[in-house]
């Protein structure tokens, strides 16, 4: 049974990955990405980690996503206003992709696929749990983290306020 | 091994809510027509049956009569997607909701729940995250200048105001040491409704609400006298039918959620004290949740032909200059109060 979600979940995953890449239109584009979260928030219901997939829903399917979509819809972007792209970019492009094929297929060559099994039941995933390790293990790189969010939130405005001058 | 009963029993469950809460977003319509007429010193619908009370039915019908038109220029595919993700999520908060203490059938317990997440009100802050989805996938797609611009009022206002809200929350998860709706609705046994404890949470969730609900004073995303019909102004028949179905039940869900987290849910004081039967224990305390809810979707109503619309600066300057910084002081607040006094 979840072997079978699993794989459903994955096609899902790798398919809606793929049209974010391939598609013309960057509407298209949001909105499979936006599927393509929901199916890792799914990977992580699997791994019994509710409360990360519940967070991973509101943050990045909720609220990163949100913003992605009001500026493709504010910007209007078009097929038709797509530019056609230069020699140099697109030899660029070549270049780097083909550099990241040869780091692909390095890096899958030199692994090993084990036994696929998903992990036992455990509460680990539970949000008594997290919250505990949190602020126990994790207090001093949780602390720091928040502050990084802070302080590019004030930069945020700061760049903004600067612009009406 | 699978459990065949809790199988059988989750369907009907899902069943009855589907056919309630849209049987009630219908009567919510005919309710707010006939609220309006009393307000305003009206007769309102009577046409159809006595007091007309078949308008819903009616209504419904027409909206399936009415021709489906697709503006040349949209993008159908999204088009159509809109108006159903819009209802779609509309529908999924009311899974979370326990709606009242469980039957007893010999030996049997049918919960009144469909699903008793133990991070159940983050699911609901992912529902309504997620909510907006539909009017902005809409009104871009209707291809018109007014759609897009209802759909961006939708969601920037959506967006603002779901921090408020969440902010409102952790008070109350604060208070109750759970994520868990049931347990914060069980917490409140007695007397001990959440609104006493949190009056200034409570007043920052109500306002949040009507934002997310798109509901007046805040229904700038459709305000007929700006943008036609804002967000729905190409959409035609049942699809148009499908976003004003949509509000309606969204009401009656902020109306459950609202009961739910201050206002104790299904209990009322002294039901324990009546010495009743498990069984009509559970119908009574069915009918106290439902007393609840009709009492704020009423007051829903009541607003909305009460107060005029903001304007949208005023709409924005109200979530993040006010709402925000009073929720933070109530977290902060709620979390002394907790550590230095109890």
């Amino acid at each position: 049974m979840s072997q079978l979600l699993f794989f459903s979940l994955s096609i899902l995953t790798i398919l809606s990955a793929l049209v974010v890449v391939f598609t013309r239109k960057p509407m298209y584009s949001v909105l499979s990405l936006i599927v393509c979260f929901f199916t890792i928030a799914g990977h992580y219901i699997l791994l019994n980690a509710q409360f990360l997939a519940i967070t991973h829903v509101i943050v990045y399917a909720g609220a990163i996503m949100v913003l992605f979509l009001f500026t493709v819809m504010l910007l209007n972007l078009n097929a038709e206003s797509d530019q056609p792209k230069s020699g140099k970019l697109r030899i660029a492009a070549m270049v780097a992709a083909g550099m990241l094929f040869v780091t692909l297929v390095a890096s899958i060559k030199s692994t090993t696929l084990g036994e696929f099994s998903l992990p036992p039941a455990s509460d680990n995933g539970f949000v008594q749990h997290v919250g505990q390790r949190l602020f126990t293990d994790y207090l001093l790189p949780f602390e720091i983290s928040s502050i990084l969010f802070l302080s590019a939130m004030i930069g945020a405005v700061v760049l903004s306020k600067k612009e009406k001058h | 091994m699978i459990d065949w009963w809790l199988i059988l029993d989750k369907v009907i469950l899902v069943v009855v809510i589907f056919v309630v809460s849209l049987a009630i977003a219908a009567y919510s319509t005919y309710g707010e027509r006939k609220i309006a007429a009393v307000i305003q010193d009206r007769i309102g619908p009577d046409r159809a049956g006595p007091w007309g009370i078949f308008q819903p039915l009616a209504d419904g019908g027409k909206f399936f009569f009415k021709e489906d038109i697709t503006p040349n220029a949209a993008d159908k595919f999204l088009f159509i997607l809109g108006p159903s993700l819009f209802i779609t999520t509309a529908l999924m908060t009311s899974a979370i909701i326990p709606w009242g203490k469980s039957f007893f059938f010999g030996e049997h317990e049918f919960s009144l729940q469909v699903a008793d997440l133990n991070v159940g009100i983050l699911y609901l802050l992912a529902v309504v995250s997620i909510g907006g989805y539909g009017i902005m996938i809409g009104g871009w797609a209707s291809n018109n200048k007014f759609a897009l611009l209802g759909a961006l009022r939708a969601s920037s206002q959506m967006i603002s105001y779901e921090v408020p809200m969440g902010m409102a929350i952790i008070s109350i998860i604060l208070m109750s040491n759970s994520l868990n709706l049931r347990e914060i609705v069980d917490m409140q046994q007695g007397f001990h409704w959440n609104v006493f404890y949190q009056p200034l949470g409570f007043l920052i969730f109500l306002i949040c609400a009507f934002a997310e609900c798109n509901r007046a004073p805040f229904d700038l995303p459709e305000s007929e006298s700006e943008l036609v019909g804002g967000y729905h102004t190409e959409y035609s028949s049942m699809k148009l039918g499908f976003f004003l179905f949509a509000e309606y039940i969204n009401m009656f869900i902020s109306s459950t959620i609202i009961a739910c987290l201050f206002f104790g849910g299904y209990h009322f004081p002294g039901i324990d004290s009546l010495g009743l039967s498990p069984n009509w224990a559970a119908i009574v305390s069915i009918c106290v949740l439902f007393a609840k809810i009709f009492f704020f979707i009423f007051f829903f109503m009541w607003v909305r032909w009460t107060l005029p619309r903001f304007r949208y600066d005023q709409l924005m300057r109200l979530g993040w200059k006010v709402l925000i910084p009073l929720s933070i002081f109530n977290v902060l607040a709620t979390g002394a109060w907790l550590t230095f006094v109890k």
